[in-house]
């Protein structure tokens, strides 16, 4: 048995995530609003590799591989996004994108 | 040598808090160069945390592809968008190392952390009886996981066009 609590682990992840999350809302900048999700998808790979830890089952790492795959398909699709949006708007400003008055 | 003091869930609380301190940067610095720098702390943090939670392999992949690949993925965009150049011309050149002292302090501290980690045998002992290893995940995640496997084929295909898609030059027309 693991000597970390998984109690711990999970106070870790959601401090991490409520960080990610906090910045995804306040922050105006596009590439930050990325930097966040990122630290937000890590967050929920820590928890999922502390709930394997505590039960010693690989299906922890094998969910964690998902989430990398799943991270580097966004950032690769989400930068491509902010490069199209750097070309027509000269800004990453998110309220520049509110053309459709929503 | 009191090897039955040194606990390691102490050192995880230590990791772990240089990552939260690492996100927090993260968010709050106003340079993007400076917060990437913090990224790249961060997620070697929580690479610590991992090997500390004895999932080795989980922690070598979140060096290679997150703080590797990820993060290059962020380090080239910045460089087109072309974000550092103000910076450059605003800030003076002899205070130059003083956006490092941050990010290096953290990372040093990671660095003495792990080291110490893995030259302490007792300590070393308390890893090896709870870890996962690579074999397990890879049996497992080519076997019930498959599907899953092949469904994130298809995402990183899907990833790959449309990030082809929308960063090709304006005036290069045609279909994809």
């Amino acid at each position: 048995m693991t000597n970390i609590p998984l109690e711990h682990v999970l106070i870790f992840a959601s401090i991490l995530f409520v960080i990610g999350f906090i910045g995804v809302i306040v922050r105006k900048n596009t590439l930050f609003m990325l930097m966040s999700l990122e630290v937000m998808l890590n967050a929920v790979g820590v928890a999922f590799i502390g709930a394997g830890s505590a039960w010693q089952q690989p299906d922890g790492q094998v969910m964690f591989i998902l989430i990398l795959t799943l991270a580097a398909a966004e950032v690769a699709v989400g930068l491509a996004l902010l490069i199209q949006m750097h070309r027509q708007f000269q800004s990453l400003n998110i309220d520049k994108l509110n053309k459709m008055r929503g | 040598m009191s090897e039955s003091s040194i606990n390691i869930e102490y050192f995880f609380y230590l990791a772990a808090s240089l990552a939260i301190i690492a996100s927090i940067k993260v968010i709050s610095t106003h340079k993007t160069v400076h917060a990437l720098l913090y990224l790249v702390v961060s997620l070697l943090a929580v690479a610590v945390c991992f090997y500390l939670m004895g999932a080795p392999f989980a922690a070598g992949l979140e060096v290679i592809v997150y703080a590797g690949a990820i993060v290059v993925l962020f380090v080239f965009a910045v460089m087109m968008f072309g974000l550092g150049t103000d910076e450059t011309l605003n800030a003076p050149q002899v205070r130059g190392l003083s956006i490092w002292t941050g990010p290096v302090l953290i990372a040093i501290s990671l660095l003495i952390e792990l080291t110490y980690i893995i030259s302490h045998s007792g300590l070393q002992k308390q890893l090896t009886i709870n870890v996962v290893d690579a074999k397990q995940v890879g049996m497992l995640l080519y076997g019930p996981y498959l599907l899953a496997v092949e469904l994130a084929s298809f995402l990183l295909l899907a990833g790959l066009l449309a990030g082809y898609h929308y960063a090709k030059p304006e005036g290069q027309g045609g279909h994809v």
